[in-house]
């Protein structure tokens, strides 16, 4: 009873709806998938939409829950998808199991992810503001230039690498994982729809743990004050770079999904747009808000294809739909009426 | 054998650029003393906490906390030494609630791993429920139990003062330092406030540093007074000894030059 009633506290609603969002959504298109009712349009961004929403949380980690800007996520993406193209690649020539190459991928990508969160939080961390966003910036440039001159290989001898220019002889029966500028191709996909929702599941979970322990606490104090977080003990930037890393192996994690669901992937993909438009997601969704995040992630995602009709102007409209989003989403007005639509009960319980 | 001193300080002082915001400042703070710092505005008492805290690093002189310098440490090093305090300006953590702002206070208190937390491991669940308990007896003593759901930003005035109160004590420590604890309570609350503190000593058996504008609550709370004048220390006693000294009514007052 104690816990039933802890689910539905004002801080547990937001918790409790995303859970619910993300569960009718996948019965919903579950069921429009088995009746042949979605369009081939639509289905083929299923997989993307949950990866976006993986990283659009995952940033949101990072600049709602510890209030550093990060403009270099798709980094991390980046690091994640070519890291679970190889590894699962490496993997279907010894386990048969589809499920468990991707498992396993998802796992090493997050990792290798985490690795190079960690390897920039170092300088980055010791940085505010302006200033760190500035160099997540020039991380997502960096590597997104690496991977585009990386030359990886695989056959009976073992692996082959090249960097800047292809020297690589693969003997027959050898297979290219990354070829530069072309990136992957041939990539056997084994991501789908569940994968991608159970994954959204096991993120959200993360990210209401964390919240809800003493580390999120702590970077929630340090986002608010830093001198106070200080003077009662917390050491700042121990907890921004857990955070830090932990958002990045969520991003890498994704980008595995990613990765996994293109039989050709272009290191160009995780530029420097794509990191501003999970910002966008993010910053739209509400800081610190996991559910609006959710939301927003999905709705914007879904909007382009949504506006395929409109042919050339499809982009134009977009942009003008965000920025009326925007504006309407910040108007106190507009807003009070959506969340009072919403929240009634809540008003009438206030002050308990 | 000398006197146990909590927290003494020796010849400490501070410049900021070509001015001498703190000067030759002795302080002997014993163990369960209630201590007041008081002097006119600009006299230099919150840079002096400052001070004591490593928000600034001192120009000259040295702090000693149990027995310990603080020299090369940082605000993190010195509170985990056992000084906390409260700010002039209240400085909590709005977004969160009340009982998360006495929780992230006992951070350092009652630990567990990211991997208990992330995958709700048993070890989460018995230090979560010890923080969580001690969180509200802690509110609880400053009176503010009722609120404890409420955002920190959403409280009154006068019970924000009280939530950084708790939140210090949160982190175990050996001295408290308040800011001008009273600042912006009407008479009822800081008679009750006057309580609270003397409480708060003999509960916890603490020493407590304050720096307070009400003459009544000072007099009327503190075992010792330093009064400080332009960065320099003016007198030294009990408060009979203060309230009579010509020299602070001056200050106070303003002199006749």
């Amino acid at each position: 009873m104690e816990k039933m009633k802890q689910l539905f506290k004002k801080n547990n609603k937001n918790q409790a709806l995303s859970f619910l969002l993300v569960i009718v959504m996948y019965v919903a298109i579950e069921a429009l998938l088995k009746t042949g009712n979605l369009k081939s349009l639509y289905t083929s961004m299923l997989v993307p939409v949950c990866c976006y929403c993986i990283v659009a949380l995952a940033l949101n980690l990072v600049v709602g829950v510890s209030g550093e800007l990060s403009l270099g996520h798709a980094g991390f993406m980046s690091i994640g998808a070519f890291t679970g193209v190889i590894v699962s690649g490496y993997l279907s020539n010894f386990i048969g199991s589809q499920m468990v190459c991707f498992a396993i991928a998802v796992v090493c990508g997050a990792i290798m992810a985490a690795i190079f969160g960690f390897v920039i939080s170092i300088p980055v961390l010791k940085l505010e503001g302006d200033y760190l966003a500035i160099v997540t910036l020039a991380f997502g440039q960096i590597i997104k230039t690496l991977v585009n001159n990386i030359y990886l290989g695989y056959d009976q001898a073992g692996f082959h690498f090249s960097f800047v220019k292809n020297t690589i002889e693969l003997q027959s029966g050898g297979k290219m994982f990354i070829s530069g500028p072309v990136g992957a191709t041939g990539t056997t996909i084994t991501s789908n729809f569940t994968a991608g929702v159970i994954m959204i599941l096991i993120t959200l979970i993360i990210i209401y743990n964390f919240m809800n322990s003493r580390q999120g606490r702590a970077v929630m104090a340090a986002r608010d004050d830093k001198i106070a977080a200080q003077s009662v003990g917390l050491d700042i930037v121990k907890t921004k770079t857990m955070v830090f890393v932990l958002s990045a192996a969520l991003a890498g994690a994704a980008g595995v999904l990613y990765g996994l669901n293109f039989s050709t992937l272009v290191p160009s993909k995780f530029d420097f747009n794509t990191s501003i438009l999970v910002l966008v997601y993010v910053v739209l969704g509400g800081l610190g808000n996991m559910f609006g995040t959710l939301i927003s992630t999905i709705v914007l995602v879904m909007l382009p294809q949504l506006l395929r009709a409109l042919n050339d102007y499809r982009m134009l409209i977009y942009a003008v739909l965000l920025i009326v989003i925007m504006i309407a989403t910040n108007n106190k007005t507009i807003r009070d009426m959506i969340t009072g639509v919403f929240n009634r009960k809540k008003a009438e319980g206030e002050g308990e | 054998m000398s006197k146990e001193y909590i927290l003494k300080t020796e010849n400490l002082g501070i410049d900021f650029g070509g001015l001498t915001a703190v000067n030759n400042l002795n302080l002997k703070i014993e163990k369960n003393q209630i201590y007041g710092l008081i002097g006119p505005n600009g006299a230099g008492k919150t840079t002096v906490f400052n001070l004591l805290t490593k928000v600034y690093e001192p120009t000259r002189g040295k702090v000693i906390i149990d027995g310990q310098s603080t020299e090369k440490m940082d605000l993190v090093a010195v509170n985990k030494l056992g000084i906390a305090r409260t700010f002039q300006n209240i400085r909590l953590f709005k977004e969160l609630s009340v009982l998360d702002n006495v929780k992230v206070g006992l951070h350092n208190q009652k630990e567990y791993s990211l991997v208990s937390a992330i995958f709700r491991l048993p070890k989460f669940g018995s230090a979560e429920k010890e923080i969580e308990s001690e969180a509200m007896e802690l509110l609880d003593v400053l009176g503010l139990k009722e609120f404890a759901d409420f955002k920190a930003k959403n409280l009154p005035y006068g019970k924000q003062r009280k939530l950084e109160i708790a939140r210090a004590l949160a982190t175990h420590p050996k001295i408290l330092l308040l800011d001008e604890p009273a600042a912006g309570m009407n008479p009822a609350e800081t008679a009750e406030l006057l309580d609270t503190v003397k409480f708060i000593r003999d509960h916890f058996q603490i020493a407590i540093l304050l720096i307070e504008h009400d003459m009544k609550f000072v007099m009327g709370l503190c075992e010792k007074i330093t009064v400080l004048n332009f960065g320099e220390v003016l007198a030294y006693g009990d408060p009979d000894d203060i309230k009579n000294n010509p020299e602070v009514i001056a200050a106070y007052l303003g002199s006749d030059e």
